[in-house]
Order: structure tokens, then sequence, then C-alpha cells
């Protein structure tokens, strides 16, 4: 037994150590309290809802979110946007479909199935459209970056001045949480820039979190699940592990050695 | 292998086992004699077996619906990850499931380290071992290419770059690796052919690796011979069994817990924006259990030389049956030796964790150190150590010292003569 929690110790350490050297050149980012962390985490409905708001009427301009459905906005887990609201947020874009039966390509209101429309037809156009920047695909962009939620959430409120001795060419602004400190998309949030249907007051700071909460869900779309299969799956390994040590201990009775 | 003969009681069973000695292998199994004192450092074979059999299962529902081409590899893991049926706890399991199999074997490692099992008769289980791990290694690697994100791609192009060194025909080796002039299409398929097939080969190393383990039996934390069967062994069944059961089960406590709440921890963010040949990463960095060898890589000056000398720290392994000249085995008895195994160990460690940090200034220093311990311990300290050491007495069974007695052979010996 002794010997079982040098292991789990060894075991802990081991990917404590992982950890630290992962994070060694940390900087400090803003901190927030997010709904989805912790054993029970889940995501903020509301906040989903609003997060989508902020994507579709600030982010969605330049950011493309090829992964996701509209479908996925009424699903389980997500937004849950009710259905009809999904399907009138769906009608509301224009997708391009085809070929018709005349071999021509046409354009239709979306449906639950389509993809989220693409700002640009492809990286080129959105690279020409931007200075030769590309805008980063943001389905899964908040696993694709160091830092997470936290970083983005940061970085959409680290715009300032530029310190003194640093000159920034056209078109790049100054950040002080993006990787060295220069960035090719200029500040998008400003208080008040988009009108939550829920009231609520559109601070700079609450657009952030909301929009960052949306991404979560974007690049982890089954988080809630995971969450809730996790506390279930390790109470029950639990149970078992103890049954199984006191039906050891009865069979190894017998043996004088130490188990 | 068993020392004694095995008649199925029914007529069927007979007819059969004379034709197929099945039942003979399964009684084989059960009574199996085992020392009786192995500790829970003995219950990561088990474990070892059930991480490969969770790997091919949760990689085979994966190549199901896996699409190996660098245009659509990287779409069909996120495919897996929204709109598989639980594709996310499959693909978490098996991502997982190769750092939770890595921790194990290196545990099996050091724990063969520490209580000599590799020493005679055992060096072909140890032999076959090192094979494993090599192939293990081989299949992580390629494994981690699948999902052609930005770390797959510039990892596959350093480690294949690796081969560059061999002088002259090494450039050539490189693009028949690749199958062209960069990685590209043609070596995402051939690794993932690859990365299929290196698991079953794997199966039947560890089916030999038992086999050779059942010829001598289990080494044990005393590390003296023992009568099989005798006072000092138990059955298999049921006692080795539930015992490696409950020690799996703690395991799959530290298992489920990565999978379903860090589950992204021990990779790489830069594995979730897809490859782009045009975009170098700024640290490219191996999945941390193959760091240390990294380190080893790096610390070396010359490119030739750093892949020998990685290749090196992984073949030496295979000789130390023989580097270690002491006929002692476990390292209880040894005290200079258990000084050297943990010095070792926080080598190892050390060399880890320099393999994540970049190559330069007093890293590259403790890597250059680190590297040269880790060559000295096999080849010097190891082969001296074994002809100058004074080792403590060997009990002469594993009762001796379970049953109060002393650990000592001429008390021991004395006893034997008195009850004689």
């Amino acid at each position: 037994m002794k010997n079982l929690f040098r292991i789990l110790f060894l075991i802990i350490s081991l990917f404590g150590f992982q950890y630290s050297s992962n994070a060694a050149e940390k900087i400090e980012y803003l901190k927030t309290d997010w709904s989805f962390k912790g054993l029970f985490g889940k995501f903020d409905r509301a906040a989903l809802q609003r997060g989508y708001q902020v994507y579709t009427e600030v982010c969605s301009s330049c950011h493309s979110m090829k992964y996701l459905s509209y479908r996925n906005l009424a699903e389980k887990g997500g937004p849950e946007f009710s259905e009809a609201q999904v399907k009138a947020i769906a009608a509301s874009f224009e997708v391009k479909d085809g070929p018709n039966e005349d071999g021509d390509m046409f354009t239709r209101p979306g449906k639950l199935s389509d993809k989220f429309v693409m700002p640009y037809e492809n990286v080129k156009a959105a690279q020409a459209a931007n200075g030769g920047a590309y805008p980063p695909d943001m389905s899964v962009l908040v696993k694709a970056r160091k830092g997470g939620v936290d970083y983005i959430y940061s970085l959409l409120q680290g715009y300032e001045e530029p310190p003194a001795g640093i000159t920034l060419d056209d078109g790049v602004y100054y950040n002080k949480y993006m990787y060295g400190n220069k960035i090719k998309m200029a500040n998008q949030l400003s208080d008040g820039l988009v009108e939550y249907s829920d009231g609520t007051n559109a601070t700079v700071e609450q657009m952030s979190k909301d929009v960052t909460t949306f991404l979560m869900w974007s690049a982890e779309p089954h988080l809630e699940a995971r969450h809730q299969m996790g506390f279930k799956a390790i109470v029950y390994l639990i149970i078992l592990t103890t049954l199984v040590y006191f039906s050891m201990k009865r069979i190894w009775s017998g043996i004088k050695t130490e188990v | 292998m068993s020392d004694h003969e095995y008649t199925p009681k029914s007529k069927v069973g007979k007819w059969f086992n004379d034709r197929l000695p099945l039942l003979t292998l399964a009684n084989h199994l059960t009574d199996y004699p085992t020392p009786k004192n192995l500790n829970y450092w003995w219950t990561f074979g088990g474990i070892l077996t059930f991480c490969l059999i969770t790997q091919i299962v949760t990689g085979l529902v994966l190549a199901m619906h896996y699409i190996a081409h660098a245009d659509m590899a990287f779409d069909s893991v996120e495919h897996i990850m929204r709109d598989v049926n639980y594709g996310w706890l499959i693909r978490y399991i098996h991502a997982n499931g190769a750092s939770m199999f890595f921790l194990a074997v290196y545990i099996h490692i050091f724990r063969s380290l520490f209580y000599g099992s590799y020493k005679s008769p055992r060096e072909i289980i140890w032999i076959i071992g090192i094979i494993i791990y090599l192939l293990m290694m081989a299949a992580a690697f390629m494994g981690y290419v699948l999902p052609w994100g930005q770390m797959s791609f510039w990892g596959a192009t350093v480690i294949t770059n690796l081969f560059s060194a061999i002088p002259l025909v090494g450039e050539g080796i490189v693009t028949w690796l690749w199958g062209g002039y960069s990685v590209d299409n043609p070596t995402l398929t051939r690794f993932f052919t690859l990365h299929y097939l290196i698991p079953f080969l794997i199966l039947g190393l560890v089916v030999l690796h038992i086999w050779a383990l059942h010829v001598p039996g289990n080494n044990n934390p005393v590390g003296i011979d023992i009568k099989k069967p005798s006072k000092d062994t138990v059955p298999f069944h049921p006692y080795i069994v539930i015992k490696d059961g409950f020690a799996l089960l703690m395991f799959m406590i530290v298992f489920a817990f990565f999978v379903f709440y860090t589950p992204n921890i021990l990779g790489h963010a830069d594995n979730y924006i897809e490859a782009n040949p045009l975009v170098t990463p700024a640290h490219i960095v191996p999945e941390w259990y193959l760091l240390p060898f990294y380190a080893i890589l790096r610390s070396v000056p010359d490119k030739l030389l750093g892949v020998v000398a990685m290749l090196s720290a992984i073949l030496i392994l295979a000789a130390l049956p023989w580097l270690d000249t002491s006929k002692i085995r476990s390292a209880v008895f040894r005290p200079l030796y258990k000084q050297f195994y943990w010095i070792l160990v926080a080598d190892v460690l050390i060399l880890g964790y320099v393999g994540a940090m970049p190559a330069e200034g007093l890293y590259l220093l403790i890597a250059r150190v680190a590297t040269a311990y880790y060559f000295l311990h096999f080849l010097v300290i190891l082969p001296v150590l074994g002809l100058k050491e004074k080792s403590l007495p060997l009990p002469l069974s594993i009762t001796e010292p379970i049953l109060g007695g002393s650990p000592n052979l001429s008390t021991a010996k004395n006893r034997e003569s008195l009850k004689n």
C-alpha cells in the first residue's frame, strides 16, 4: 500500500513537472471566472448566445468558423437556441449551392445542415482583404493558442498605445498579450458596440468574456457531456477500486506477506 | 513450461487438448507460480497490456472515421471530435492513452533497472522489451503526425531529416521516406499504414515477452532465485490477478482524470493549427515521452554524432545485461548501486526538462552534462561497480525476511545446519 502511494505521488509530480515546463514562458493573463472550468463546469447559456451575437456582428466579417453548422447552435450543451430561432438565423444567410439542373450555381437561404458561411472565398482572398494577414479560422482557435481562453480574453482587451521607442508599420497594432506584441487585427471592441437582446450592458470586458465563452464551446462542443461522464466514470472507478481492494485483502489474508 | 502435466477432466476436453493444448496453456497461466513478495511496481506489466489493448481498440474505431489525406486529415479529426458519436471520447482516450502507455513503460523499465530483472537468466525478456519500446516510440511518433497539425508536420520534418545525417545515402533515404521532396501526402499515407501495423507487431512481441518470462518465472524484490512452486510462490490466479486488477483500477482513475478533465494538457496547442509548410512554429517540441532523447540529440553539436548519440542512448540498454557486472540482482542489497540508480533517475528527468527548453545557454550546458552522465552510468559506473561494490548478504528465501528472520546469509545457514 505504501508503495502504491509512492507510485501515485511519482505520477502526479511527473505530470506537474511537465506542466510547469510548459508554462515556463508564461505571461500573466487577465483573469475572470469561467463557468465551464472545474469538475462540474458548464457553459453559461446566456453568455454563449451573447457570444454568438458578438461573433456574427463583429468577428464573422473576417473570421470563418468552418467546422460549425447552424444546427450546432440548437444542440444540447451549446447556446441552445430554439430550433425556430436557429432556422431563422440560418435563413438570414445566403448560401451558395448547386449546380442545378442547368449546371448553374445559385444562392439560397441557409438551412440547419449548412456550415457557417465563410466570409471569404478562400485564404488568398482573405489575405488580400486584410493587408496580407490571414484572419485564422476560429472553430478551434481556443485550443490552438497557448493560454487558451485566458489568452483570447486578454488579447481582446490588450490593445494599448505602443511604448516609446516602438514604431509600428501601417496596419500593425500594439497588443500587450500578443506574441511579439504586434498584431495585424485592429482593436475591434468598444463599449456599446453591440446591442445585446437580453439587455446586458455591452462593455468591452463583457463582450470579450461572452465571445471567448462562445469560442470555447465551438472548440469543445461536447465539453458538458465530457464533464458529466467524467464525474460518473471516476466515481464508478473509485467504488469498484474500493471493492476490489477489500476482495484483494480477503484473498491474500492467508498469505504471510505485505500486500 | 509447467512442472506438472495437466489432463482435462472431460472427455471432450481431453480430445481437444490432445490436438491443440489450449487447456494446458490456460491451466499453466492460472497456476503459474509467482513470487508472493511482488510489490506494486510489478503490476505495470498488466497495466501495459491494458494500455496496448486500449490503444488498438480505440485506434480501430478512429481509423473507421479518419481520412489519411493531407487535405482532409485535419478536417476528419475535427469531424470525429464533433459529429461522430462519442468520437471525442475515443480520440481523447487514444491521445492520452499514448501518454499513459509511456508513463507505464517508463515505470516498468525503471523497475527492471532497480531490481536487476534484466540479468541472467532474463536477458531475452529484456531485449524483447527494448525492441517493444523502440516500436512504441515509432508508433507514437507516427501517430502524432496523423492529425496533420503544425506540430505533426514539423515534428515529422525534423525527425525524418535526421536520416539525412547518414553519410552518402542520407539525402536519398530521406526522399525515399517522404515519397517526395518534402513531408507531404505520400508521407502521411505511409505513416498511417505503419502506425496501423506496428501495434500488431508489438502485440506479437508482447506474447514472446511473456513467453520468455514464463520460462524462468518472475524476478522479485529480493532478487534471489526461488523454488517454484514452493511456499515462496502463489498461483497467478487469483492472487496476482486481483492485485494487478486493483493496481490497474488505480491507474485508470488517473487515466480518466486526464481524458475527462484535462485532455489537451499533454499535447501542444500548435497541433490544433492545420499543417502549413510555409509557416514554421516558434519551437518544435516532441511529445513529453521523447524529450530526454531529444535533449541528447541536441546536446551534440554535430548532426550525425547527435543522431548516433540518441540511438546509442536507447540501444545501450540492450547491452545492459552484460554491462552490469554484478551478480546481485536487487538494488536492495547493493547500497552503492541504489544511490547511482536514483542519480540516473534524476539525470533522465533533467534531460526531459531541458529537452522541452530551447537549446541555448545554460539549458544546453545542463543537457551536455546530463548526456555525458547518462553514458558514464552505463559504460563506466555499472561495470566498475559490479566488481568493486560490497553487497549486503542475501537471504536464503523470500519467506526468510518476512517471517522475522534477519536478511542475513550466515544466520540463515546456521539455522539450516541446526535443523539438520
